[in-house]
């Protein structure tokens, strides 16, 4: 009952906390610069290990899809399945994850040493809100930043199943990028589009809501940094489960 | 008119009790030594005076003005008035010296960078750090972090300053420095004070001690002879939440406590 109640406590903080940081970028003073800052961070960053993600979860749908699709007599249908599965499914969700364990954790981290050093007292006592100059830009830019890594990861995973397909399937390029391009209706795009915007959100708030909580010293920094990232994966998962229930309920 | 005024304030954290019924009164001009053992609550005291920290009960006016039950909006034009030297510094480790005694301006957004860049080197100036403008905070000696720590609080004329520990672990000859600094403000800017610390050398220092500026200009310090005390100088010495010593330097050498007299050794 005990834990029951806390984290009935915790998950109104969280939204309280979500809450505040969306209200605070509808009032001055605006920190545009801080938001650019964090989106290149975030950006560069993280761009390498998404394309490194995408192209190998693309190449190994294609080795394993082939396998069944082969007993239909459907192996040219490659393609659309490593389509269908990157972009709906498996792209936004290893994309948010593998950001959830990199910028997750470095928001939850900095921000974590930030408290215990007194820095963000300090902030607060020379009158600016760390709500608005450290907590905004950094949930804005992850928002932003998810979608576009996210279409990074589809493409080198389209790019992957390509590969794969021409090397080891024997499949026809043409037939291949014909299949997969042709198979995207407007409805998974914006599935796939949509998603990240919701991870991005859930990963940048997570990261900031552990790491400016964070209590004891530097020990703390270290757990509330494990804190976020197990959190933010878990709730991009679930999160993964409800939007796509949503998008399938107004798809017919 | 006071500074800063405590009433009756109680506070806890969890269970522990870490103010109770604390209350006094800071002058402007005046500078209060703060004297406790560790976690006795001494910069929970410097917290609240900012709003960072709220009491649970009682009230707390700076400037004559209750700041209790402020929101945090409504606290800025309070803080804007108020200079903090924490702890450890708490500088911005992602910014530069130069770039971190420059935050308050830069962040008000009304002052032009000529501006912003001649209080940046007048005051690191007076720390004696312009060399390490451009140098980032994990570049820095303790002391050195201590003095940016001072020259990023005193941005804005503040009218109150709360110096937490700035002495600590630091070797005789930079204390001196800080010390002198602190009387300077005390004496020749009016500024109000508290002054916590462990270290009783440069709380006599801080007490004992008052600057002049000669009519060329120069600053000099002048000692009272020992049985005189500093009027603007007092001592508060905290145990367990409660007031167990307030008075001159004289006093508190003279008090029987053997608490008191335990911490003089
Ligand atoms: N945010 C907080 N949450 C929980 N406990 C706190 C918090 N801030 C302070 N405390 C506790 O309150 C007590 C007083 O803390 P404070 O930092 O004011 O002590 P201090 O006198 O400054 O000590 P020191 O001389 O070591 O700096 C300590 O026991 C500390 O653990
Ligand atoms: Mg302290």
């Amino acid at each position: 009952m005990n834990f029951f109640y806390r984290a009935l406590y915790e998950i109104q903080e969280y939204t309280l906390f979500s809450f505040q940081a969306v209200r605070s970028l509808f009032r001055k003073p605006r920190y545009f610069e801080d938001i650019l800052r964090q989106m290149e961070i975030i950006g560069t960053g993280s761009i390498f290990i998404v394309m490194l993600t995408g192209f190998f979860t693309g190449g190994v749908l294609a080795l394993q899809s082939a396998k069944s699709l082969k007993s239909f007599g459907a192996v040219n249908l490659t393609g659309q399945l490593v389509a269908l599965s990157l972009v709906r499914e498996l792209g936004p969700v290893l994309t948010a994850l593998m950001i959830a364990g990199r910028v997750g954790a470095g928001i939850a981290s900095q921000l974590g040493s930030m408290v215990v050093t007194q820095q963000i007292d300090a902030m607060r006592g020379l009158g600016t809100d760390p709500t608005k100059k450290l907590v905004a830009p950094r949930v804005v830019a992850s928002t932003a930043m998810l979608p576009l890594l996210t279409v990074v990861a589809d493409l080198f995973g389209l790019v992957g199943g390509w590969i794969v397909s021409l090397y080891t399937l024997r499949l026809n390029t043409a037939l291949y990028w014909n299949t997969a391009l042709r198979s995207l209706a407007y409805n998974d795009v914006l599935e796939g589009l949509m998603k990240p915007l919701v991870f991005g959100f859930i990963i940048g708030t997570i990261g900031c809501y552990f790491g400016i909580n964070t209590t004891g010293g530097t020990r703390g920094v270290g757990r509330s940094t494990t804190q976020a990232v197990v959190t933010a994966s878990i709730l991009v998962i679930i999160a993964d489960f409800f939007v796509s229930k949503i998008v399938l309920e107004f798809r017919y | 008119m006071n500074a800063i005024r405590f009433e009756h304030v109680f506070k806890s954290f969890h269970e522990k009790v870490v103010l109770k019924d604390f209350s006094m009164e800071v002058r402007p001009a005046e500078t209060k030594i703060i004297l406790g053992g560790g976690g006795s609550g001494k910069t929970t005291i410097l917290k609240m005076v900012l709003g960072l920290v709220k009491p649970d009960s009682g009230q707390i006016f700076v400037e004559d003005q209750e700041i209790t039950q402020l929101k945090e909006a409504e606290l800025m034009p309070i803080r804007k008035r108020i200079g903090m030297v924490f702890q450890e510094g708490a500088l911005f480790d992602s910014l530069t010296v130069g770039e971190n005694v420059a935050f308050r301006m830069r962040e008000a957004k009304n002052h032009s960078e000529e501006e912003i860049e001649g209080v940046v080197r007048q005051l690191l100036g007076f720390v004696e750090l312009g060399h390490a403008i451009d140098k980032f905070p994990s570049e820095l000696s303790g002391g050195m972090i201590r003095r940016v720590g001072i020259a990023r609080a005193l941005v804005g004329h503040p009218s109150i300053l709360l110096y937490d520990a700035p002495t600590a672990g630091l070797d005789p000859i930079t204390s001196r420095t800080i010390c002198e600094l602190v009387i300077k403000l005390r004496d020749l800017e009016g500024v109000a004070s508290i002054f916590v610390t462990h270290d009783l050398e440069s709380a006599r220092t801080v007490a004992s001690e008052f600057a002049e500026t000669l009519p060329n200009g120069e600053v000099v310090f002048k000692s009272e002879d020992n049985n005189l005390c500093l009027v603007n100088t007092r001592f508060l010495m905290l145990k367990e939440g409660s007031i167990i010593f307030e008075g001159n330097e004289k006093a508190l050498r003279n008090s029987d406590d053997s608490y008191i007299q335990s911490f003089l050794e």
